[in-house]
């Protein structure tokens, strides 16, 4: 189906059923229950982790096939931002025009610097990304205020143009994002029971996108251009050697893998009208390489699952504070409450960072294939007695 | 022509300190071939080797003053030192005065057991992993440390002065023939700009005149060959690790009186001498000192007012410009060997 | 394990309880609105939550945990509990003892990371998950103005903590942000007088400013303030926001000709570059037969602490210090004081009394409908919060009220005490006309 073989198909079901129903999978539990406490499914972090999803993709193909590990990835995501709300502010507040834009942009700018640094390899590749991405961070943050915001950011404005849709809108309020009237940041409830899910209009735009994304994601790993950059990433020097200038190939990667960037900076822009020069800055284009490898570098899945574990763990982690954890051990007795309390305290709450710290060693230490390797274990494990030939696929191999 | 004397004389001094955290790292990562994102941590952890001291310095135990009240109206409890009882009130104000110079012979021990159980303990496990693993563990690894600190020390700078003697500023301007007080530099700058030649010249010595130092560079060059000869090569990386969680941990305790330490302070140079390493060239030590102090006085001489004017921004981004144009005009920045991380 | 009402799904839920099946959803409302309210996250049941967004990580991180504790000493006193703090002070009597409105008070807390993007996100899901009311905390004017712009989106009250650009009341004013805490202008307008009086009318000043907006309104308050009483700016250079060694800036000073140095650096760049110019002998040097100084027009004790030594009889302004002797001020110590064993910040000062402000509007309006709050905020004059009369001006949601000029104690008592009050600049000298800085407020946003 879709030009897939049977097991890619599989994958890319699993994707649209995982993005379709991440309203029911991310709330399990009821919303009056301690556990209320870990459920994901609200609106702002679904669109997180489909957007940072898309983002993860892209950098695998430039660095899952390729191998060129680029350390400056997040300055496309940032060019994307900045490009996309420069269009809701002087165009129109419909998204599409931001999104179509953001892409572009992002992929100029990678052009650019992809056609630089890709004159190099190795650390001498990485530096030169991160070299290019910082100077557009610590442009942006100061000397390129009037077009960035500056640290502030860059908002939409009661008073900005919006040539499309007419002028400022007379309710004193500035019109948020929308497709076509439909506001990104509607939604609808549903209540069943102690759950609550619920359905929101920007989660599954973005959720559209990166199921495309996705899907394209596929056919390039399965094509012949993939098989090529899969070559380069094996012994770059033999291919050179059969007459093949494997640079454009690369470039090309490159320019996709910032266009990915760029359409996720374009969505991040569109589900909320905000664009900061800290999405440029190194730690952001660590974080992506940080989830590429978490989830499995090389995999098709892996970046994904990289880049929701991360998410979650800022997002959820960070606001268990000790008022929580008391209201979690309530039931019992007031030593044993205080003695979990006093043990689990160092990794909430403000001690979010040491719990995602120990994990990243944890999983890297233990499954050396990143979260993927952690499922397939699993899956192992359960059809050991079926016997089946269980080599490995080229979709869920290790990077180098 | 003062300014630039002057801007000249800052820019040695910042290329000391890139150069020396350089050192460090190139020993890992430029010759063990390890990409070790913990190295700003083991900078940071020097730091605090010297808050750490200090503290230890300062145990006090309370005494209560009844002529005195704290804010809440309360009788005012005042810290004495332990050091005061046993020491009387001078010498231990010397030696609390001394804490940063003391600091060194403290951290020594303290770093070295730090690189040594961080090798055997994780990185051993990591030389053959590719190296976005090693990327992986050696940043969980520096958020583990960074949390660490950040739960005992809190997230606020701490202030570490510099003993009474170092304050106060040399006046190079009149030892060049210039006016008094045009060219001034502080004291304590010009310590960590010796101190820092000296480890680095050491270090340099170690490698070049021992027979461990003759190993060890062998083993970079070819490990299996010198394994088969029957040396115990692991055993040498090993101490190289600890040598350079020293050297990393030596830059960082000397640092304190410049900039108050902070949890963070390691991630703060992280980018920065990644960037000298690799544009000094993979695998080589003169390499990183030379970028270091290339960078330091170039961004030296961007910070100048003068210079901001013409072009503005230009003190943000120098340093990375510079790396640009180096790496692009020398593939393997300025003294790189031939495949080292290349692929 | 057994209660939470701390979502607003729990409540939701009580509603929703009898049809055990479906409910009729109403199609495509914003999730914020709780449909029949009118305004968003309309608290239901016995609870109201409020949400703090404070940066738990990064630099400012003991700021947050200071504000964090301020916050929960707010709630205390607001459900009864404690020692009352404030509350017997304020000049407003409307809050009982009894939560707001009747309604006991919640909290949810979350991690600013003091980057606007983190901050979004975790106010978010604050008003999304959670269902918090009111918004409140932070570190930095780029965090105050983000947030402030979701809240007005969101249909959600903020109330601003620590921010000290004037954007955040001047050009990115919002209907729904709030803010008590000073900014550049007014402490540019303090500072000016007093520095005239100690150093005299004819001055050389050299500005280092933070490369970024709260660097520039501080450089262009403490410029034009001093500029108007005769001062001389010799030279302003923009400093990267990442810097942490400034001797490449403060090398050349000296031989500028200036004889004030003036640091617009807030946090970490504040302790480093103030290290970095009592290094290079600043404070010892003379300079056109003067004696040189140094100048920080925004103090806060615990980057006082950082600094260490250096800040000794150095000037500078602060929103509120624990030494003040008025009613208000001594009961806020007193309580913290006791509850947590050091004085508070003013950090910890300026987000118990926003949260006190908010539960005292939301009293005197009878609802938590953002407007009804906004407006009964709106031109509220209070006292007994410190600071003594304070004005929540109307036209862009700025209090005015006394600023605090300070300078580094010479022999501190303690690691707290290290700054003393050298004037308490009456408010009517530092307020200013509210159309200078531009700016639209817009209209109150309900949200639903």
């Amino acid at each position: 189906m879709f030009g897939l073989n049977a097991k890619d198909t599989r994958l890319l079901l699993i994707v649209i059923g995982l993005v379709v129903f991440a309203p029911f999978l991310m709330n399990p539990f009821p919303t009056d229950s301690g556990l209320a406490q870990f459920n994901a499914g609200y609106p702002d972090l679904m669109q997180r982790f489909v957007i940072f999803g898309i983002f993860a993709i892209g950098f695998n193909i430039l660095f899952g096939l390729t191998g060129y590990l680029s350390f400056g990835h997040a300055a496309f995501l940032g060019a994307g931002s900045y490009a996309a709300v420069w269009m809701l502010k002087l165009l129109t507040i419909n998204v599409i025009p931001a999104i179509l834009i953001s892409t572009l942009v992002a992929g100029a700018f990678a052009l650019l610097i992809g056609f630089i640094s890709l004159r190099r390899s190795g650390i001498y590749f990485s530096i030169l990304t991160l070299a290019f991405a910082q100077m557009a961070f610590a442009l942006a943050a100061s000397v390129l205020t009037p077009i960035t915001g500056g640290e502030t950011g860059l908002q939409t404005a009661l008073n900005d143009p919006r040539i499309l849709d007419g002028a400022a809108s007379g309710t004193g309020n500035i019109p948020a994002p929308a497709l076509f009237g439909l506001e990104m940041r509607d939604s609808w409830d549903w209540v069943v029971g102690g759950w609550s899910f619920t359905f929101n209009a920007g989660y599954y735009l973005a959720g559209l996108f990166m199921i495309g994304a996705f899907y394209l994601s596929i056919l390039i790993f399965r094509s012949p251009f993939g098989l090529m950059l899969k070559a380069i990433k094996t012994n770059q020097t033999r291919l050179n050697y059969t007459g093949l200038n494997s640079r454009p190939y690369t470039l090309a990667a490159f320019v996709i893998s910032g266009m990915y960037a760029g359409l996720a900076g374009g969505l991040m822009a569109s589900m909320d009208p905000l664009a900061g020069a800290e999405r440029m800055q190194w730690t952001a284009s660590g974080e992506v390489v940080l989830m590429a490898i978490l989830g499995g570098a090389g995999t098709l899945i892996g970046p994904v699952l990289g880049a929701g574990f991360i998410k979650y763990f800022e997002n959820i982690f960070s606001k268990i504070n000790d008022n929580v954890l008391h209201q979690w051990f309530a039931f019992m007795p007031d030593g044993i409450e205080n003695f979990l309390v006093t043990i689990l305290h160092p990794f909430v709450g403000k001690g979010w960072h040491l719990t995602l710290g120990l994990v990243f060693m944890l999983v890297v230490i233990f499954l050396p294939g990143g979260l993927v390797e952690g499922g397939q274990r699993i899956g192992r494990l359960f059809s050991r007695k079926k016997k089946t030939d269980d080599s490995p696929n080229a979709d869920t191999k290790p990077a180098e | 022509m003062e300014a630039i004397v002057l801007q000249l004389l800052s820019g040695l001094d910042g290329g000391s300190a890139y150069a020396l955290i350089a050192l460090g790292l190139t020993l890992i990562f430029g010759t063990l071939g390890v990409v070790n994102f913990a190295h700003g941590a083991l900078f940071m952890i020097g730091a605090f080797c010297t808050v750490t001291l200090q503290r230890i310095l300062t145990l006090s135990h309370t005494v209560i003053d009844d002529t005195q009240k704290d804010f809440l109206g309360n009788p005012l409890k005042v810290q004495v030192p332990y050091i005061q009882d046993w020491f009387g009130e001078a010498t231990s104000a010397a030696i609390i005065d001394w804490s940063v110079p003391l600091a060194i012979i403290f951290a020594i021990p303290v770093m070295l057991i730090i690189g040594i159980v961080m090798e055997r303990g994780l990185i051993k496990h990591f030389y053959k992993r590719p190296h976005a693993d090693q990327i992986l563990v050696t940043f969980g690894l520096a958020i583990v440390l960074q949390e660490i600190i950040k739960a005992y020390y809190g997230a606020n700078p701490i202030p570490a002065p510099a003993p009474d003697v170092f304050k106060g500023s040399f006046d190079f301007g009149q030892l060049l023939g210039f006016e008094a007080n045009r060219i001034i530099y502080p004291y304590w700058r010009l310590v960590y700009f010796g101190f820092a030649t000296i480890v680095i010249a050491s270090v340099f010595a170690f490698l070049q005149f021992t027979t461990f130092g003759m190993v060890v560079r062998a083993g970079m060059a070819d490990r299996e060959t010198v394994g088969l000869l029957g040396i115990d090569i692991d055993k040498r990386f090993t101490m190289m690790f600890g040598l350079a969680a020293c050297v990393a941990g030596l830059a960082g305790v000397m640092y304190t009186p410049i900039n108050s330490p902070n949890y963070h302070m390691g991630m703060d140079f992280l980018v920065i001498s990644f960037v000298v390493v690799v544009v000094g060239g993979m695998g080589s030590l003169p390499g990183a000192v030379l970028a270091g102090f290339v960078l330091g006085i170039l961004q030296s001489f961007a910070s100048m007012r003068e210079v901001i004017e013409v072009l503005p921004g230009i003190n943000q981004v120098v340093i990375y410009l510079a790396a640009i144009i180096i790496l692009l005009t020398r593939p393997r920045g300025l003294l790189g060997k031939r495949g080292v991380m290349e692929d | 394990m057994s209660k939470s009402n701390f979502t607003r799904r729990g409540l939701l839920k009580t509603g929703a309880l009898a049809g055990a099946g479906l409910s009729a959803p109403t199609l495509f409302s914003p999730v914020w609105a709780d449909g029949h309210a009118g305004y968003t996250n309309a608290p239901a049941g016995g609870t109201v939550t409020l949400g703090f967004n404070v940066p738990q990580s990064g630099p400012y991180a003991d700021e947050g945990a200071d504000e964090l504790r301020a916050y929960e000493l707010a709630v205390e006193h607001l459900n009864g509990g404690g020692d009352g703090g404030m509350m017997n002070t304020f000049s407003s009597n409307a809050l009982k003892g009894n939560g707001i409105l009747g309604k006991k008070v919640e909290y949810v807390t979350g991690d600013t990371q003091t980057k606007p993007d983190a901050a979004r996100a975790s106010a978010k899901s604050m008003i999304e998950k959670d269902g918090a009311i009111m918004i409140t905390g932070g570190s930095s004017s780029g965090v105050a103005v983000a947030v402030q712009a979701l809240c007005q989106e969101a249909g959600i009250i903020f109330m601003a903590g620590l921010t000290h650009s004037n954007d955040t009341t001047g050009k990115d004013k919002k209907a729904n942000g709030f803010r008590h805490f000073f900014n550049s202008y007014m402490s540019g307008a303090a500072l000016a007088p007093i520095l005239g009086a100690n150093y005299g009318k004819d001055r050389k000043a050299y500005h280092l400013t933070a490369d970024y907006n709260w660097g520039y309104t501080t450089e262009e308050a403490v410029r034009t303030s001093t500029e108007a009483m005769g001062w001389e700016t010799v030279a302003a250079v923009k400093t990267p926001l990442a810097q942490t060694d400034f001797k490449d800036y403060v090398a050349p000073v000296l031989q500028s000709g200036a004889d004030v140095l003036v640091l617009n650096h807030y946090g970490g760049n504040m302790v480093n570059s103030l290290t970095s110019a009592v290094q290079f002998g600043l404070r010892e040097a003379q300079a056109n037969g003067k004696n040189f100084e140094i100048i920080v027009p925004l103090y806060s004790r615990l980057m006082a602490k950082g600094a260490g030594e250096n800040v000794k009889g150095i000037f500078g302004s602060t929103n509120w210090h624990w030494s003040l002797t008025d009613e208000g001020s001594k009961a806020f110590v007193k309580s913290f004081g006791t509850k947590y064993g050091f004085p508070p910040s003013q950090a910890a000062h300026t987000c118990y009394v926003q949260t006190l402000l908010y539960a005292d509007a939301a009293e005197r309006a009878g609802t938590f409908n953002p407007c009804g709050i906004a407006e009964a905020l709106e031109g509220f004059e209070f006292d007994g919060m410190g600071n003594g009369k304070t004005l929540y001006r109307a036209e862009d949601h700025q209090c005015f009220k006394d600023v605090l000029v300070v300078k580094g104690k010479e022999n501190p008592t303690s690691e707290f005490d290290l700054l003393e009050i050298v004037e308490v600049t009456p408010a009517a000298q530092v307020t200013y006309d509210a159309s200078i800085f531009g700016g639209d407020l817009g209209t109150c946003n309900p949200g639903a």
